[in-house]
């Protein structure tokens, strides 16, 4: 049985680790995942309260505590409610069903006689005198987690499936509310100065210079490469970290040249070669058609930069960070400092989104590592804006060529995706490094390029099989070992460049064989789901209206089911261009199963669409000479309020059908919309991103 | 030096510097969060407060230009108890995800509706175009900005 248990029981088997009930009649569920914006925290109450029959406002949650709540690893891949609220799904439902039997053998009926409003139980119409917070005993903990019991049927659900607002929103428009708002006691502001990158030494550094300009006290901590500023006073700080950089000399700092910035750098480049899916055709038709298609490296871009606090006092040590996952935190912790876990807690506060794995974790070691050289303080570690453009890690550059052998009505009977990519995983649990680590005396072996199993999604080759009826569908991967800059993961993976690549390649074949590109794709696809969500925002969209290309007016569609398991999605876009490109409508459509809180989802569904439109339209992290230069929001621009379209969002109502995470769905699908909506403008295709005006100027000149 | 101002409606005097940034004498020494520190730059919005009605990126401004003058930040727009429409505006859109934009958002929409009651979404983005914001919450935003409008001519007109 436990096999089919969702990782997150079959890592935390006790009760007691997820649920508990209050004196004062609330329930606190502790959850492993945690609140980076995206509503999953709600989402989760919304479960537990369903199950237990408790008011939603009864539930307070703990969300990623490495004392007091469970170990769910990280907070990634859109697996919240796949699998952290299956979990609390099974966790409340059992652990009702041990309170009702016990109750009902108290009373001697059967346990269907027994109902629940708001926590209190009724034998039918009578009122029993209990309720959880009287009659939970410690034995109705004490077995472990069987996750037997049967959860509610859908058609019962009262707060599952409905519009719940997001409970960190008031204090979020009103107020503190961030981890960057917390104050300690015996708190002390702290910046760093980074090594450029791993190997760099520092060789002179003008303490002097950077006292001057900072014009206060403060103090230097130094380990090896590894410098920060530490005082009272957070403006003095503050100015000594911006200063100290041109007051550093560092020895074996890296050479970037501009070219390295551009996704074709990678091929031909060391890699490791990976190949999935169907072997080759024996003997394929001899038509094959490829084009190319190309992501830069792309930022997380955190509107707040990356915050962590840290207090060492008597040994142990206590950091709060808007990390991903405490509990990995905590061991990459442990590696880095020497210490052993049990002496180590995380506590996760909310940050800006992230969108992946960004300078978050980094921020912690930081904090934790100045708070070992100064103990019984609270250091509170702030990254400044350029700190953070400058080494947080980038979803990496990809360059994707789709192929495909056509038969002779121009329908491809052997696909191939060929990706080249750097890794898009470069945890500490996966391979990778943090950063204080690699400047310490003695830094940690390379990072190991790696990429996630195929059975996880894929990395790289994230929705790299399209999941069209070709007979032969294979992927050929490269995983570039060494790109020039850090990189992991970035909400989506592969999967933007690789939808981005496989939609727009249907596009072009669809011209070719001279068939709508609508018509094209379901004239391949027979899975009812994807057909159903294509279908519907083709008509939204008035696709049959569509009109010849060349006009200037654009409208493209893209579709995915995101990791080809989880949530799918269509989008279409309605543009212009110009001299740029000018959104103007988006419909999208997405099945996602059961959605626990549709409202939620659809904030979900709409920001992945503006984010993937602003990374497909103007976003590219520039590098040159000792690093990047995108280094703040004139040089890594993003989509503003006046470029926004308006968007228009249906959720396909499958309550009866598993949840599918949907958080990261709408990105590729987005990114192939507009690719293929420029191209129908333009009559010409753009196979690069972004889509800037130098770029369009590029294509029209030929 | 000895600075005085009035925010959110109270007379306060600070020692501060002259040169030090607005942003981090309302934060570290007046203990108002609801400004945040984005860039520095003057770039994204996140900083932004009222002085004297008009916004203003707290960021860079140094506190010793703004001595006598009135400064309102997101906590003396309204609170959870006792929200500004604007606030409800954007609790009933659920105008937001991770919400690290927002007060400055509000704000700026605060002044926005101060001198235009009845914005159309055009002119609502034209306003917030100082702002930036990476979740995708825009299309919320800018309704519940018009939301709150609505809100408060009707509330006006009663």
């Amino acid at each position: 049985m436990s096999d089919t248990l969702p990782l997150s029981i079959q890592n935390n088997r006790r009760m007691e680790k997820w649920i508990r009930f209050d004196p004062d009649r609330t329930v606190r569920l502790a959850v492993g995942k945690v609140e980076l914006g995206q509503g999953n925290v709600t989402a989760l109450a919304q479960i537990a309260a369903e199950e237990l029959d408790i008011d939603l406002t009864r539930i307070a949650v703990l969300a990623g505590d490495t004392q007091d709540a469970p170990d769910e690893g990280q907070t990634t891949s859109s697996q919240s409610i796949e699998v952290s609220g299956r979990s609390v799904r099974l966790v409340t439902a059992e652990l009702r069903a041990r309170v009702l039997d016990r109750l009902a053998r108290r009373l001697n009926c059967a346990p269907a006689e027994i109902g629940v409003d708001d926590g209190t139980f009724r034998r039918g119409n009578a009122p029993t005198g209990h309720d959880y917070w009287n009659f939970v005993q410690t034995e109705d903990f004490a077995a472990e987690i069987a996750g037997t019991a049967t959860p509610k049927p859908h058609t019962e659900y009262r707060v599952v499936g409905k519009a719940v607002p997001r409970r960190d929103l008031p204090a979020k428009v009103t107020g503190a509310s961030f981890i960057h708002d917390m104050v300690r006691p015996d708190l002390l502001h702290a910046r760093t100065l980074r090594q450029p990158n791993r190997g760099a030494v520092l060789a002179a550094f003008d303490e002097a210079a950077v006292r001057r300009a900072a014009g206060g006290d403060f103090r230097v901590v130094r380990v090896g490469n590894f410098v920060a500023f530490v005082g009272h006073d957070e403006t003095v700080v503050h100015r000594a970290a911006a200063a100290a950089p041109a007051h550093a000399r560092w020895d074996n700092a890296r050479q970037i040249t501009p070219d390295q910035q551009e996704a074709a750098w990678l091929v031909g480049k060391p890699t490791n070669e990976r190949v999935h899916g169907d072997p080759p055709m024996a003997d394929p038709p001899k038509t094959v058609i490829e084009a190319t298609y190309s992501r830069p490296y792309i930022a997380h871009a955190a509107m707040g930069p990356s915050c962590a606090l840290a207090e060492y006092r008597h040994g142990t040590l206590s950091v709060w960070s808007h990390t991903q996952g405490p509990y990995p935190l905590r061991a990459a912790l442990a590696n880095v400092l020497g210490l052993p876990t049990e002496r180590i807690i995380v506590r996760h506060a909310h940050g800006a989104g992230c969108y992946g794995h960004n300078g978050a974790d980094d921020a912690a070691v930081d904090a934790a590592m100045i708070a070992l050289q100064v103990p019984d303080q609270c250091i509170r570690v702030l990254w400044r804006r350029e700190e953070e453009f400058g080494f947080e890690p980038f979803g990496t550059a990809m360059q994707v060529t789709a192929r495909a052998a056509l038969d002779d009505t121009g329908k491809p009977v052997e696909w191939t995706t060929e990706i080249w990519s750097g890794t898009h995983v470069q945890r500490p649990s996966t391979g990778g490094n943090m950063l204080t680590h690699e400047a310490l005396p003695t830094p940690p072996p390379d990072p190991k390029p790696t990429d996630p199993p195929e059975s996880g999604g894929g990395g790289g080759t994230r929705n790299g099989l399209p999941l069209y009826d070709f007979p032969v569908r294979r992927i050929l991967h490269h995983l570039v070992l060494a790109p020039p800059v850090r990189t992991s993961a970035l909400r989506g993976l592969g999967a933007l460049p690789n939808v981005f690549a496989i939609e727009c390649f249907m596009d072009e074949l669809a011209e070719r064989a001279g068939v709508d590109p609508v018509s094209y794709r379901l004239s391949v696809l027979s899975d009812p789901r994807a057909r159903r969500i294509i279908e519907d925002v083709a008509v939204r969209s008035d696709w049959a209206q569509r009109g010849p290309a060349g006009t200037g007016r654009g409208l493209g569609l893209g579709w995915a089911r995101y990791k080809n398991k989880a949530a799918y999605a269509a989008v279409a876009v309605e543009l212009e261009v110009d001299q740029e490109v000018r959104l103007k409508r988006v419909w999208c459509a997405a099945d996602a199963g059961l959605v626990i809180n549709p409202d939620g989802g659809k904030n979900q569904l709409e920001g992945g669409i503006i984010q993937a439109a602003s990374m497909t339209l103007k976003e590219q992290v520039t590098m040159e000479g000792e690093g990047v230069t995108s280094i703040d929001w004139k040089s890594y621009p993003i989509l503003k309020f006046s470029e926004v379209p308006e968007i228009d969002t249906v959720l396909v109502d499958a309550p009866d059908q598993p949840t599918l995470g949907m958080g990261e769905c709408t990105m590729g699908p987005t990114a192939a919309a507009i690719g293929n909506a420029v191209a129908h403008a333009l009559g010409v295709r753009i196979r690069d991103m972004p889509f800037t005006r130098e770029r369009i100027a590029q294509v029209l000149l030929g | 030096m000895a600075i005085e101002f009035v925010v959110n409606g109270t007379a306060r005097t600070v020692n501060a510097a002259d040169t030090t940034p607005l942003l981090d004498v309302l934060r570290n020494q007046l203990d108002l969060k609801g400004a945040r520190y984005g860039c520095g730059l003057e770039q994204c919005g996140s900083c932004m407060v009222l002085v004297d009605g008009a916004p203003v990126y707290a960021c860079a401004r140094e506190v010793g230009t703004v001595a006598g003058k009135h400064i309102i930040t997101i906590e003396g727009i309204g609170s959870i108890a006792h929200p500004h429409p604007l606030q409800l505006a954007f609790l009933d859109e659920q105008a937001g995800q991770c919400g690290y934009c927002l007060s400055g958002i509000i704000i700026e929409a605060k002044a926005l509706l101060d001198r235009n009651p009845d914005p159309s979404r055009a002119e609502i983005a034209a306003a917030l175009d100082n702002h930036l914001c990476r979740c995708g919450a825009h299309p919320r935003i800018l309704r519940a900005v018009a939301k709150a409008a609505t809100m408060i001519r009707e509330g006006a007109a009663q």
